[in-house]
């Protein structure tokens, strides 16, 4: 009986999951790798790469502060909403991707609640980098949260209150005594919502554009060049998939090696 | 600056200020401080999450009921509804059902390898979706090495939404089935109790708040997902078009009261279904032994 339920296990997650990543290696240097770096020095594939660091690296910068703001709140303060609020950070997780970024356009867009508006303050927010910001950092909000909170509600306050008696001001107790208590899980957190923000493709089509070489992600890259057709196009998309696939693994390793520590 | 600080929270004398604090601290009264950056964190919520999924229901009905009710009742939002909601439930039962059996089998059995089961079981989180849909196509796309071609067919979206709902139940269940006291199921067994018995009286009750848990998330994301279907379903439409694809389809057309509609109609659903599952997992944990202790705080 143990043994069957093993092999299910077993045949289960390779069959879905391992076989298919091996198979994507197979298709992306079935030409060796002189192709491969062809596509990865093309100028598409940099500007690509650019832009996903920079609106991915914004998404977490935004998400890890408002994150650790928003734990410290939850987890310190009672207030009226305090569980509304707590249920708002989770709702993003529930709702496609895509939605959220229909809901971006419908407010920031050029017909949008607020679109003209923000439009005469002479700033562009869909279709533009900003508004791919904003959807990486809703698709992404709640994992800072969820992961500091735990740790945070477990440890206390006795310490930052004996600080605060000591004469310790807000800025010195949170260096001192909160971000040291909170440091694994917010690591934790913080690979998760980058791993998360790097990879994020349906919210991010809506509001891009996705022009080439301009308001492209490495998702996007690897939609749009799959949905050309042709044997380079097909190459492209692989290559950056490879790329993108690889930094996922990183993340795995990181993962794996955070958790133990946050558990702890 | 320590003085200024502990008045800050009141105009009594300074011991008295810091036992209000304390007290504020650990049961209520926000500080100026703590007021302002609950100010701002609000305010940035619903310029970012409330808003724009008001705008979602506002323009959905903005037209009336009636349009609502037409966009959302056309042969093609139909079709596509019934798919993305049927394909989601299946594959939310499958993994309530396999979900627990690995997470049963990754904490009770021990095997050579089950590390990198362990490790691959967090793939689907950290893939990105697109490159999800790519590897999916390479493995059961034409050119596949199995000869098999689900490009099209409803078996790829299912396949896909499979993938990555992965990891949901699996890493709710797997806490609970650790933190089991392994002597209750003795001493059911010492009483007599077969395995099945042991598994439907004692194991069943206690996990099943972590598998309903996990099984809302699997529900809500397979609802909604996108990128890793739209290369292997090939969007045909009323065939294999999912609902993601095709409120992208009439946002790019230029019918975003459309697209609203059949979003507001997804939320809808996913509200029910996942309120649906909440009231089951309340009556499961009121019956069974232990509360489940969810990382990411999944209610």
């Amino acid at each position: 009986m143990k043994g069957v339920l093993r092999t299910i296990a077993v045949v289960y997650v390779l069959g879905l999951v391992a076989l298919p990543v091996v198979t994507v290696l197979r298709s992306t240097f079935a030409d060796g790798v002189g192709p491969v770096l062809d596509v990865l020095t093309s100028a598409d594939f940099i500007s690509a790469l650019r832009l996903t660091l920079t609106v991915a690296g914004l998404a977490v910068l935004i998400n890890t502060v408002f994150g650790v703001g928003m734990a410290i709140l939850l987890v310190r303060y009672r207030f009226p909403g305090h569980r509304l609020l707590n249920a708002v950070i989770d709702l993003p997780v529930s709702i496609s991707p895509v939605v959220v970024g229909i809901a971006l356009i419908l407010v920031y867009g050029t017909d949008g609640w607020f679109g003209p508006n923000v439009e005469a303050a002479g700033f562009q927010v869909i279709f533009a980098t900003p508004g791919m910001v904003v959807a990486t950092v809703i698709i992404s909000l709640p994992l800072v949260v969820r992961e500091v909170i735990p740790t945070l509600a477990e440890e206390g306050t006795e310490q930052d209150q004996a600080a605060q008696s000591l004469g310790a001001n807000a800025v010195q107790r949170f260096r001192r005594i909160t971000l040291p208590t909170i440091r694994w899980a917010l690591a934790y957190g913080v690979v998760l919502s980058l791993a998360r923000s790097l990879g994020e493709f349906g919210a991010v089509r809506v509001v891009s554009g996705s022009v080439a070489g301009e308001s492209q992600t490495l998702t996007l890259f690897v939609n749009d060049s799959y949905q050309e057709f042709g044997p380079d196009a097909e190459r492209a998309a692989f290559s950056a998939a490879f790329v993108l696939m690889m930094i996922a693994v990183l993340f795995i390793v990181l993962i794996a090696l955070l958790r133990p520590k946050e558990k702890s | 600056m320590t003085t200024t600080d502990t008045t800050d929270h009141g105009s009594a004398p300074a011991p008295a200020a810091i036992s209000r604090w304390a007290r504020g601290a650990t049961n209520g009264g926000l500080t100026p401080a703590a007021g302002l950056g609950l100010g701002v964190g609000v305010l940035w919520l619903s310029l970012i999450v409330l808003l724009p999924i008001a705008a979602v229901v506002v323009n959905a009905f903005e037209d009336g009921a009636a349009t609502f009710w037409a966009n959302v009742t056309t042969e093609e939002a139909l079709s596509t509804i019934r798919l993305t909601v049927g394909a989601s439930l299946l594959v939310t039962l499958v993994n309530a059902v396999v979900g627990t059996l690995i997470a049963w089998v990754l904490v009770r059995d021990s095997f050579p390898g089950q590390r990198a089961i362990e490790v691959i079981i967090d793939v689907p989180f950290a893939l990105p979706t697109i490159v999800a849909g790519l590897v999916l196509i390479s493995l059961y796309g034409p050119d596949g090495p199995f000869g098999v071609n689900l490009v099209g067919t409803r078996t790829g979206v299912v396949l896909a939404m499979l993938f990555v709902t992965l990891p949901f139940v699996v890493r709710s269940v797997q806490p609970v089935l650790m933190a089991m006291e392994r002597d209750v199921e003795e001493a059911a067994a010492s009483l007599g109790a077969g395995g099945f018995t042991t598994f439907r009286r004692i194991i069943l009750p206690t996990i099943t708040p972590a598998v309903l848990a996990g099984a809302a998330l699997a529900f809500a994301r397979a609802l909604g997902e996108f990128g890793s279907i739209i290369l292997i379903s090939a969007n045909l439409i009323g065939k294999t078009e999912v609902a993601s694809a095709y409120m992208l389809k009439l946002v790019e057309s230029d019918d975003p009261v459309a697209a609203a509609s059949v979003a507001t109609l997804l939320l809808i659903v996913a509200i029910v279904v996942l309120v649906l599952l909440d009231v089951l997992q309340r009556f499961a944990t009121r019956r069974g032994a232990t509360t489940p202790d969810l990382p990411g705080g999944a209610q």
